[in-house]
């Protein structure tokens, strides 16, 4: 079983809509969805909901206003400015940490469990998929995108798949960072402007940094063909494979207006490209 | 003082575009200051050129282990949270990339064996270009925490005239951060079904936040109503259509500014400061 993730560092270079068409073009596999911040893949792939679950981060401190004294440690020692001057928690900023928890003489702090989102089990005409939906304003996106894989794994197992596809979520931080452990090839989807120049410089650090293989596909190639040709020559320095350049067509956003896998779609040569993709990349993922 | 951050549930609707036309427009009317918030990708510098200066280092406390005091008793790693502290056969071990810098360990380790140490985590970096002044963070390949780079850039903030905040995408603890008691916040969207999504995410976390907030869309053309309807229905200024061209395309992957390319758009920009203004009151 091999472990294909996507992912862009900056956002809209068309990361969502080259995996919806990878979703058609690979047979038997499971799909993952980690961008677990704002998830978009099932916009494309409609999954029919099979197992809800909830995400239980880290609990939230919670004061009870009968047995507090207003000593004044809890705020003391939480780094986090997360108590205000009248003994209220303010959630957004609580990291769960519990220091204030330990440290109250008086024993008026509690850690409350705290829903801070949900993961699904879903069917997509494409096969199974595994996504999640963090709450808004919410922590431990991190924590999410690893249970996301660890459950993706454990159903690529279930039902013997030979791929899990994973749209990994943007930047470089902590959700990103989760959603490459070990992964077999990090297919970076880049656009020919000095943004994404710039993002795949970052990203591609952060690949090598975790020692995790990457490849390169530069979307909408043709709306700036020379700043194409700059990528393609960092690329061929850096060593990395460039697996396809895919052009700037009026059928990837009638596509997704549709809410259809540009594949699925069309026969254009936006979609032709992407198919050139998955080929290459499937070459690299048998090495 | 007002403080207006560019935010977008999606990556890569235009926020950095809007966020870098609105400052320089601004910056001929009086002290406007940029700060790049987007510390995993911060690339509002690759429009603006500014000259920057030195680099200073954001770290945050992570213990470190005094072996002859420790008894392996094992409270720290009992308190921590974030699984950044261990004892294995005998042995504190820590996982600096994991620690939140709670400072819980070191606190509460019964035989003081714990003392605590900065890890750098990125950087904050200041610069100048014109009457603009410039604040970016940069969070280091391979750390985990990017809301305490954050925070970090927003401490430099001028108490006067107009600051511009670029948010990062996303609607979780680094947007947050950038966002958290701000006078305004626009929210950057296009006339996709993802950007659509997107910005309902976005405008939930406004309304979370308590945070005012007006929408701009951006490649504007096809598929319009969708965002203006949703616009409506939330009670959402709609406060700028940029339309979508390959002209202005372009003019964003050569890393130009439309502000300086097109000089209508001065104007344009200028007008959306003046509404932002008005509407909060100032
Ligand atoms: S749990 Fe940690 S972050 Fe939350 S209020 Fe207590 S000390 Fe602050
Ligand atoms: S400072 Fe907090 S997060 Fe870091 S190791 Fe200690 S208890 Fe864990």
């Amino acid at each position: 079983m091999k472990e294909l993730l996507v992912i862009s560092g900056k956002g809209g270079t068309g990361k969502t809509t080259i995996v919806g068409s990878l979703a058609v073009l690979a047979k038997n596999k499971v799909l993952a969805d980690c961008d677990v911040d704002a998830a978009d893949l099932h916009l494309l792939l409609r999954p029919e909901v099979q197992e809800v679950h909830q995400f239980f981060g880290l609990p939230k401190a919670k004061i009870d206003a009968e047995l507090c004294t207003h000593c004044g440690r809890c705020r003391q020692v939480c780094r986090f400015r997360a108590i205000d001057k009248d003994y209220q928690i303010d959630p957004t900023r609580c990291e769960g940490c519990g220091v204030c928890y330990y440290i109250c003489p008086a024993g008026a702090i509690t850690l409350e469990e705290h829903c801070s989102g949900h993961w699904y089990i879903s069917a997509t005409s494409f096969g199974p998929m595994v996504h999640a939906a963090l709450g808004i304003a919410e922590e431990n996106s991190g924590k999410l995108v690893a249970l996301v894989r660890e459950k993706s794994r454990e159903l690529a197992k279930k039902v013997g798949a030979q791929y899990i596809l994973t749209d990994g979520p943007p930047g470089i931080g902590c959700p990103v960072i989760a959603s490459l452990a070990s992964v077999d090839l990090a297919l970076l989807v880049t656009e020919p402007t000095v943004a994404g120049r710039h993002d795949l410089e970052r990203v591609l650090e952060l690949t090598g940094y975790f020692q995790v293989p990457a490849a390169v596909c530069i979307n909408k190639y043709d709306l700036a063909p020379d700043k194409s040709r700059e990528l393609e020559e960092y690329c061929r320095q850096r060593g990395v494979p460039l697996v396809g350049q895919v052009p700037f067509r009026a059928e990837v956003n009638q596509a997704l207006v549709q809410g259809k896998p540009v594949v699925e779609y069309s026969r254009g040569p936006a979609a032709k490209a992407i198919e050139g993709v998955w080929e290459a990349v499937k070459e690299l993922l048998a090495q | 003082m007002l403080q207006i951050a560019v935010a977008s549930g999606k990556g890569g609707t235009g926020k950095t575009t809007v966020a870098t036309n609105l400052a320089l427009a601004l910056a001929g009317e009086g002290p406007v200051q940029f700060l790049d918030c987007d510390v995993e990708e911060p690339n509002a510098h690759l429009f603006l050129h500014p000259a920057l200066g030195e680099e200073e280092a954001v770290t945050i406390p992570v213990p470190a282990v005094e072996e002859g005091q420790c008894t392996a008793c094992g409270r720290c790693a009992e308190v921590c949270a974030f699984n950044a502290i261990a004892v294995l056969a005998g042995h504190v071990l820590t996982f600096p990339e994991l620690c939140h810098g709670c400072g819980g360990c070191t606190l509460l380790c019964p035989e003081g064996a714990l003392r605590e140490e900065k890890r750098k985590i990125g950087i904050v970096q200041g610069g100048q270009r014109g009457e603009l002044v410039f604040v970016q963070g940069k969070l280091e390949i391979g750390a985990a925490l990017a809301p305490p780079v954050v925070e970090a850039v927003r401490a430099k903030e001028q108490g006067m005239g107009t600051v511009i905040i670029d948010a990062a995408p996303g609607t979780s603890c680094p947007v947050v951060a950038a966002i958290r008691d701000v006078d305004f916040c626009l929210l950057v969207t296009e006339p996709t079904p993802f950007g659509l999504h997107d910005l309902d995410l976005a405008a939930r976390l406004v309304a979370e936040l308590g945070v005012p907030a007006g929408v701009i869309l951006n490649r504007a053309g096809e598929g319009d109503e969708l965002v203006e309807e949703y616009c409506q229905r939330q009670g959402l200024p709609l406060l700028l259509k940029i339309p979508f061209s390959r002209n202005l395309a372009a003019i964003y992957a050569q890393g130009k500014v439309l502000v300086e390319e097109l000089p209508q758009w001065r104007e344009v920009f200028l007008n959306l400061g003046r509404e932002i203004g008005r509407r909060v009151g100032r």
